[in-house]
């Protein structure tokens, strides 16, 4: 567990001219490495981690994915995406497709595997977010805690080696979150490298091997996730603290 | 929790579930409860009856009870005010339906139309959906196009300046709406491509068609276009006019494809891409499909207004239906009092094909509903 598989060295991101969103980011994540990322809204992290498999654009330095350069080279891209799994707030699945098409779609289109295999890892994944017997319904025809679960499936089905998590939990009624994060849980304990953008501290606490905070485009503070919560040592990250644990 | 009451007024116990009360009152009161529920609906119920009170007997008794069957010119003008007539139809219904077609070799243009419609019928059935359809289109199409024109096989040729009528009606529409998707479908698209040329080509072809009648469209395609070519080529009036109105088509209906395309959530592209997928991957897997779901009615609503608007290629001498009609009755003193009669027969054949395709919409709808029953 030394190799850097994501590198930003130096990044910098605007929106427009004005809202420099990302500031001299660097970031070293070790491969297998469990990395959450926390912070206020508006604060970058969302956009830092869809700069991993280039859903936004930085615009200064050098994001370094796995070996690949991520620039404006589309083979580049494809080459990243191929490898980077991600998972949305808002699950994103095809309401149009049922869950085991959202899951096979990729396999076959991109990755050109026959049907039956995708058909064959699709049902393995579902099985492994214990949702196996929904496979012929439609995305909207399932609670959150279930679209995420199924989202969480389809970002594996291309066996990533990099996991990305865009506040997976925060759209979900507070029932439902438990059932997410004992699967990402479960994830973690299988050795894939994951990036989680989250504010549920038990589940920083449970499997984080690094916490980081961000404020204003630029990190603040990073540390294990028993120092960064018991001995945090700038003054905003203490009050952020406050305020998400303070009750 | 000073000044709160706690309310656990009983001990709790769970309510089963049960059917909605019934509706049992009947046929009547329903009826009555719709037409006489408030004053505003009673005054339309009374305003309507009167209407139809004072309008419909007449006309069935007009249409129905002292119409003329036979075609009798002098018996129709006998009873002109009192009863229809519909000798009008059984006298005049082979130019009506064929235009200037070769009396002769009428057989040919109903054996293309039934071809055609059958064509339609085939497309239309969800059993029949595969790429064998493609195939079929192809076969039909050559076959439609050979027993027209002749030429070949010992068919006399006929030229397609002489086609006319239904088929005509028929094949026109067809082709522009066959023609004209497809490309509305890139133009919506290149309209919000992230490229500038692309996207500036494809504004600037829509404002332009759009700031246009399809009269005046037609009109270039059939006069204006010739002159700007170099002499010598010739294109054939029906193809210039079948791609006027399918670029004026394909104009308003990437507009209507459009708005169902800003419709879908930026998540979804970004999943896609997030999967991997490429514009275009994304753009058919994901985005059309529910794109198009969304527009149904008013990409119908466009393919109804092509089968109309083929009446308009009668300004440029091919003589469709309506142009048939015209053709069929204005230089005939005897029949020409009778327009009214016949424009209500090709009124029954328009209204039949704009009812069948309304139709299939609603069925295409229900069809594409069913991804969203929970």
């Amino acid at each position: 567990m030394s190799e850097t598989i994501i590198r930003f060295a130096k990044v910098n991101k605007w929106y427009g001219n004005q809202f420099h969103v990302l500031r001299d980011i660097n970031l070293d994540i070790l491969k297998g490495e469990k990395l959450v990322i926390c912070g206020p809204s508006g604060s970058g992290k969302s956009t830092l981690i869809r700069c991993i498999n280039r859903l936004e654009e930085h615009q200064e330095g050098d994001i370094v994915i796995d070996g690949i350069t991520l620039g404006d080279d589309v083979k580049a891209i494809d080459a990243v995406r191929k490898q980077v799994g991600m998972v949305f707030q808002q699950f994103n699945l095809f309401p149009h497709l049922t869950v085991l098409e959202n899951l096979t779609l990729s396999p076959m289109w991109v990755s050109k595997v026959p049907r039956k295999e995708a058909e064959d890892r699709a049902m393995q994944q579902l099985e492994r977010v214990r949702i196996a017997e929904q496979a012929n319904k439609y995305p909207l025809q399932l609670s959150g805690g279930q679209q995420q679960r199924v989202a969480i499936a389809r970002a594996l089905c291309l066996r990533p080696k990099i996991m990305l998590f865009d506040e997976p939990t925060s759209a979900l009624d507070p029932e439902m979150i438990k059932e997410v994060l004992d699967v990402m849980i479960e994830l973690a304990g299988q050795g894939i490298t994951m990036v989680v953008v989250t504010h549920e501290m038990g589940f920083a606490k449970a499997v984080a091997d690094r916490v980081i905070f961000m404020d204003q485009g630029q990190i603040v503070e990073q540390a294990p996730p028993d120092l960064f919560f018991n001995d945090p040592q700038s003054d905003r990250t203490k009050d952020f603290l406050s305020k998400i644990l303070g009750h | 929790m000073t000044g709160l009451t706690r309310y656990t007024s009983e001990v709790f116990a769970p309510v089963a579930a049960r059917n909605a009360p019934r509706n049992e009152q009947g046929a009547l009161a329903t009826l009555r409860r719709h037409l006489f529920g408030s004053r505003f609906s009673t005054i339309t119920t009374i305003v309507l009856m009167a209407i139809f009170l004072q309008t419909l007997p007449d006309f069935i008794a007009w249409a129905l009870i002292h119409p003329v069957w036979t075609p009798d010119a002098a018996l129709c003008k006998q009873a002109m005010g009192e009863g229809a007539c519909w000798g009008v139809i059984a006298e005049k219904y082979r130019v009506i339906i064929f235009g200037y077609y070769p009396h002769a070799e009428h057989w040919r243009p109903l054996v293309a139309t039934l071809l055609l419609l059958g064509l339609l019928v085939a497309s239309c059935t969800r059993a029949l959906w595969s790429q064998w359809l493609v195939l079929l289109w192809v076969i039909v199409m050559v076959a439609v196009f050979v027993i027209l024109r002749g030429g070949w096989f010992g068919l006399s040729l006929v030229d397609t300046d002489r086609w006319g009528g239904l088929p005509l009606t028929v094949l026109l529409a067809t082709l522009s709406i066959v023609a004209a998707f497809p490309l509305s479908v890139i133009v919506a698209l290149g309209r919000r491509s992230n490229m500038p040329a692309i996207s500036a080509v494809c504004t600037v072809y829509i404002e332009l068609i759009r700031g246009v009648p399809l009269i005046s469209v037609l009109f270039m395609a059939s006069f204006m276009f010739p002159l700007l070519m170099p002499t010598g080529t010739k294109i054939d009036v029906l193809l210039r006019v079948f791609i006027g109105i399918t670029l004026f088509a394909a104009a308003y209906m990437a507009e209507v494809i459009r708005g169902g395309l800003q419709a879908i959530p930026k998540g979804q592209v970004e999943a896609a891409q997030s999967l991997g997928m490429s514009y275009w991957q994304t753009q058919r897997k994901i985005v059309l499909p529910q794109a198009l779901a969304m527009v149904v009615p008013g990409v119908m609503n466009n393919f109804i207004g092509i089968f109309k608007d083929t009446s308009l290629v009668t300004i440029v001498s091919l003589y469709e239906l309506t142009g048939a009609l015209g053709l069929a009755l204005n230089s005939d003193a005897d029949w020409r009092p009778f327009k009214l009669e016949a424009y209500l027969f090709i009124t029954l054949i328009y209204f039949a094909g704009c009812y069948a395709m309304s139709r299939y919409s609603l069925w295409i709808e229900a069809q594409l509903s069913r991804s969203k029953a929970r």
